[in-house]
């Protein structure tokens, strides 16, 4: 176990410092500079954007630029913003968890439903509920999400006015923002009503980002619970006069769970680009608008450094993923 | 068996008890984007302006609400000497400064620190100068450091600028957000503490509100000056709401989320009048939107051509989509009828797409030309939809046999493009900050402009040169007025441009909203708000 | 169950996928679809950016104020929506096809080799696959479009480059199961060249899950392209692009629902069509895979 810990460990690195370049080199390579988007219509001569340049540590040599980002790194600063002046640090850590509370609740969502619609699906293998299960988590997974965020949008908060439009909690509750995620936070204040407000905020692009996971978890379980219920243990289980609900949740669940947490490994990717969308569409103050709108303004630190937290995160979950699959499956570990 | 559809019919039940809270000494404004910062003189952006000037910053001057008057703000009065080279302002008194954590207030505002709001800015040496990472683009554009000799400390209560050469304009250049007053005492207390950063991230000023929290792209929170020298705000809290997409500012205002929304889109103000909650202001703007010719590109050198490009643009169908019925005036001249100085005999083009062939034909233009039109991503005021404008202008030039190609850059992009004259078209806007027409035609249609590049249309025409820059010397009205009916009749027959609109400023207030005005100069300000 | 008559593999294949019915479904609506792009230009009623600027937002023929004209409606700029659609069809294959060959060809010979020489090639492959892995697949699409410009060759090129490593760790991992077979064996004892063991004997084994990730990138494909045109990156107007459509009529939504909905149901139907048939390939294909996503 120690060894198989070992190995993975020592592929994160490379992973990580390949990540470093490739952030820097893509930020470069694309044609234009911070100081010319940061002075917009305004005229600046030669003189003012060479010293501007200079003052943001641009006009060295790429190499040298690159060491220098490196040492930085080593010493866990990660720059300010060229942009607001705050540091990416600051910011991430504010906009993070807006980023976090949504995927959390996203992928609860589709855990629960997908993993009970995927069991059920399974038991009644072939009846219409399967049909239309399957045939609903297929057009789930189809789902171009942005379409999706925007007909919900229209329909349940702008039609039916069941849900607010935007925003993560109505801004007439002052709600200081201990931990950043509004759930918890809305708590603390002892505000009335706040909790279930932020909620209200949340259902909604909670919806629109788990409906892809959800699909994905319904198929795996339904697949993983086919293979499992043909198991010579369950038969047995079963023989033993065990209650069928009692094989299927105990016995049945937690061997489908396996594929279902590989799910929330390959997902975690899939959730941040949806999440990109997602935060458009609803207004939301996570990470995915703060990074796009950093690669349109050429803000090197926050894309460099975003994008690294963001990939160092991807990679420490499939790591911890991979671990947990190891525990869980001594197969894998030794086929490995 | 469990059935997962019920419960999640359920879900939307459960959640529905909530309603929106309403208060009646809260304002929640959906705004347009984030501030940059808080630190004002770094930013140039009207949107920082209006959560730090408008709100927490005061200046010496300021603009009377919805004018560009200048009235005394933190000078009670002032002199101006013979020369027009000295400024001499009285200072208030007894104004203090907001009173946040870890800022000790030991004494009211007072001739300091003033001098340290410009020095900073004005002076390479002071300790401050070299701790703006992105130096002081506003004040560096309006050449202050050129034009400001020094500034004189007189007493505690007075201070003395002193100009190079005599400038109309320097009072209402005082009242803009650049020259906010600092707390000299806030700053030095930042710098002993090592924290001179939080001067961004926490501003301290003597306006009607005081700051309280920012969280990146969701809201801005301040709450009223109790101290505030102008008597303090009906409202006890100003909350703005960061709501980029137009659409849902007026969803939101609709679902009473915000009580204010800015820049509503001109195409839907014809549905939002309907709703009784809700109300539409409106104002005539120093707005005008063009398209530019580039003069310099053949087959555009030819007169006859850009004349054809005027005759062929569908300007009425432009209009009516771009703006919506009535919400912008069809543009003829570089400058808004509001402004004096036009040219009445002037007829516009009609569109006559028949008429701008036959003149493209005469001129050697084959059938086919390429150009490229130019513009950019996201909307303005100016310009609230350029893809669909481009589109348009596009349909409109293959109808008389122009091939034309349409290419979109980022902002700061098209503008160092545009400006090094790589365009064939390009759609651009201006928006007038002093209310002179030559506040327009200098900057856009000048020789010098042609030089330096601003010039859009790359445009230099000896005659009509020659009479702006008369105009500009000399001060009685009429006379100016006559010469700029000749220039206007140049600029008509010539065609630099395709004159496309003068747009109507737009803000929309739920109806229990009072005491809200829109701005000429485009600022947001609520410190006079009330709601019923 | 199976035809006596007809033991061909392709036969034995076309049994099998025709019994789901899903499967076929959805072929149909892909081959009309493909109708749709190839005879775009006859099929269509109108020109597909003509603007019908006296018709701006007139709504499907059957609701109140619709024309017969325009069976669809227009969108903000009077164009004919169905003509938009059936010509946008043109651009979402396109945009699939290529960007599935565009990744697939390099991708599999850097799975190949990644398979081969697993001590020295195949570890930095894999390690600069984990590392585009590592970046959320849109983000690095929008760096890549804001490196080359938007457009739609560049479109392509973007969700080619993002779907590379699944190609890469999926021929690999075929490469690395088919090596250790007893034909393999026997092929290297029988002297065979590298270049013949790669492509003759070992790739043609791995044909299976190739062409379920294909079918599957290709309809991801045109959702990535799609949510490019969203973020207004993707295909430049007046290119009727389904993504770039939708994004340009997000505006409009309150007043014309249509210009929103139909796009976005056209996107929809399209990708579901291809996972459907992508289903149906994988039960016919590679039985182990059956229960699999």
């Amino acid at each position: 176990m120690l060894a198989f810990l070992l190995r993975r460990l020592g592929l994160l690195l490379p992973t990580f410092f390949g990540v470093t370049l490739l952030t820097f080199a893509l930020i470069r390579l694309i044609p234009g500079d911070p100081v010319e988007v940061m002075m917009g219509e305004r005229h600046l001569d030669p003189q003012a954007h060479a010293e501007a340049m200079q003052r943001l540590g641009l006009d060295q040599p790429l190499h040298r630029q690159y060491l220098a980002y490196l040492g930085q790194l080593m010493r866990g600063d990660l720059g300010q913003s060229f942009r607001s002046g705050e540091s990416v640090w600051a910011e991430f850590t504010t906009l993070f968890p807006a980023t976090l509370e949504l995927a959390c609740a996203a992928l609860l969502l589709a855990g629960v439903l997908g993993v009970l619609a995927g069991v059920i699906a399974a038991l009644k293998r072939d009846s219409w509920f399967d049909r239309v299960l399957m045939g609903l988590s297929l057009t789930g997974y189809s789902m171009p999400i942005f379409w999706w965020g925007l007909m919900l949008q229209i329909l349940v908060s702008v039609g039916l006015g069941w849900t607010p439009v935007s925003g993560r909690i109505d801004l007439l509750y002052d709600i200081e923002p201990h931990t950043g995620f509004m759930l918890v936070d809305s708590l603390l204040s002892e505000e009335d009503g706040a909790f279930l407000d932020a909620l209200r905020h949340l259902i909604l692009p909670a919806i629109v980002l788990g409906t892809i996971p959800l699909a994905v978890i319904a198929r795996m379980t339904r697949s993983a619970m086919l293979e499992v219920l043909r198991e010579d243990y369950i038969r047995t289980a079963r023989a033993k006069g065990l209650s069928p609900a009692r094989v299927v949740f105990v016995h049945g669940l937690r061997n489908a769970l396996i594929p279902v947490l590989t799910v929330f490994g390959l997902q975690v990717g899939t959730l941040l680009s949806g999440a990109v969308l997602t935060e458009t569409i609803f207004s939301w103050p996570g990470i995915g608008k703060w990074l796009i709108e950093s690669i349109a303004a050429r803000d090197y630190p926050v894309v460099q450094n975003g994008i690294l937290l963001i990939a160092a995160l991807v990679i420490l979950v499939n790591f911890t993923v991979d671990l947990l699959y190891g525990l869980v499956n001594p197969r894998i570990r030794h086929a490995r | 068996m469990l059935h997962p559809l019920p419960l999640l019919a359920l879900l939307p039940a459960l959640l529905l008890g909530g309603q929106a809270l309403a208060a009646r000494d809260s304002l929640v404004v959906c705004t347009e984007a984030s501030p940059e910062g808080f630190d004002l003189v770094q930013y140039t952006a009207a949107t920082t302006a209006d959560a730090t000037a408008e709100t927490v910053y005061e200046r010496l001057v300021q603009f009377a609400p919805g004018s560009t008057r200048i009235v005394p703000a933190l000078a009670e009065s002032w002199e101006i000497s013979a020369d027009g080279r000295s400024y001499t302002f009285n200072l208030r008194r007894g104004v203090r400064f907001h009173q946040v954590p870890g800022f000790t207030l030991s004494r009211e505002f007072n001739a300091d620190d003033v001098l340290w709001s410009f020095q900073r800015q004005l002076d390479p040496e002071h300790p401050w100068h070299r701790l703006s990472p992105r130096g002081f683009p506003y004040a560096e554009a309006m050449g202050m450091a050129e034009l400001i000799e020094r500034i004189d400390r007189l007493d505690e209560h007075r201070v003395r600028f002193v100009l190079r050469h005599p400038e109309a304009p320097f009072l209402a250049n005082l009242a803009m957000g650049f020259a906010s007053i600092y707390s000299a005492e806030y700053a030095a207390q930042l710098l002993a503490a090592g924290k001179p950063a939080q001067l961004n991230s926490l501003p301290v000023g003597t306006g009607p509100f005081v700051f309280q929290r920012y969280a990146k792209d969701a809201q801005v929170r301040f709450v009223a000056n109790p101290d505030y020298w102008a008597g303090a705000p009906r409202l006890r809290r100003l909350i703005f709401s960061i709501t980029p997409d137009p659409n849902v500012r007026v969803q939101k205002i609709k679902a009473g989320d915000c009580q204010i929304a800015v820049y509503p889109r001109p195409t839907d103000i014809s549905r939002l009048r309907e709703d009784p909650n809700l109300r539409v202001l409106e104002l005539d703007s120093l707005l005008v939107a063009y398209l530019a010719i580039n003069t310099r590109h053949p087959p555009l050198d030819d007169v006859r051509v850009r004349q054809a490009l005027n005759l062929a643009f569908d300007k009425a169908s432009y209009l009516r989509a771009q703006y919506g019925e009535g919400n912008a005036r069809p543009a003829l001249a570089p400058y808004p009828p509001t402004l004096w100085g036009q040219n009445p005999e002037l007829k516009a083009w009609p569109h006559d797409p028949q008429r701008a062939r036959a003149l493209l034909r005469k001129a050697g233009v084959p059938e086919g030309q390429k150009l490229s039109i130019w513009t950019r991503p996201g909307g303005g005021p100016t310009n609230p939809n350029p893809g669909i404008g481009a589109q348009m202008l596009q349909a409109d030039l293959r109808a008389v046999g122009i091939d034309a190609e349409i290419r979109v850059y980022e902002w700061g992009e098209l503008i160092k493009r545009a400006k090094a004259g790589e365009h064939d078209l390009v759609f651009m806007g201006w928006a007038g900050d002093n209310g002179d027409p030559d506040n327009f035609l200098t900057p856009n249609l000048s020789c010098a402009a042609a030089a330096s590049g601003e010039n859009l249309a790359g445009w230099c025409h000896e005659r009509f040169d020659q009479l702006i820059r008369e105009a500009r010397r000399i001060s009685e009205p009429e006379r100016r007025a006559a010469l700029y009916r000749e220039a206007l009749a140049i600029f008509h027959a010539q065609a630099p441009w395709i004159p496309l609109a003068y747009p109507k400023q737009f803000g929309l207030t739920r109806s229990n909203v009072r005491g809200f005005q829109l701005s000429p100069l485009g600022s947001n300000n609520f410190a006079r708000v009330e709601l019923d | 169950m199976m035809n006596a008559s007809s033991p061909s593999p392709l036969g034995e294949f076309w049994q099998t996928f025709r019994r789901n019915k899903g499967a076929l479904g959805g072929l149909a609506f892909m081959l009309l679809v493909l109708v749709c792009a190839l005879c775009a230009p006859w099929l269509a009623p109108h020109d597909p950016s003509q603007q019908f600027r006296d018709a701006l937002l007139s709504p499907p023929a059957w609701l109140d104020g619709g024309q017969w004209r325009f069976p669809l409606g227009t969108d903000e700029l009077g164009r004919d929506l169905l003509s938009r659609l059936i010509h946008g069809a043109r651009l979402s294959l396109l945009i699939g096809l290529a960007s599935v060959l565009l990744a697939l060809l390099p991708g599999v010979l850097l799975g190949l080799i990644a398979g081969f020489s697993p001590r020295h090639l195949g570890p930095p492959i894999m390690r600069a696959m984990d590392v585009m892995l590592a970046l959320p697949a849109l983000l690095l699409a929008v760096a890549i479009v804001a490196i080359l410009g938007p457009g739609l060759a560049n479109t392509v090129i973007a969700i080619a480059i993002v779907s590379l490593p699944a190609y890469v760790r999926l021929t690999r991992a075929a490469v690395l199961g088919e090596l250790e077979r007893d034909y393999v064996t026997a092929a290297r004892l029988a002297g065979a060249r590298l270049p013949r063991l790669m492509f003759v004997s070992v790739l043609p084994n791995c044909l299976a899950p190739l062409i379920i990730q294909a079918s599957l990138s290709f309809s991801a494909a045109i959702l990535d392209a799609a949510a490019l045109g969203f973020l207004g990156l993707g295909v430049q107007p007046p290119t009727p692009e389904w993504g770039s459509m939708l994004a340009s009529a997000r505006d409009y939504i309150e007043r014309a629902w249509w210009v929103v909905t139909l796009p976005g149901l056209t996107i929809l139907l399209s990708v579901l069509a291809i996972n459907l048939i992508g289903d149906g390939l994988r039960d016919a294909l590679d039985p182990k895979l059956k229960n699999g996503l």
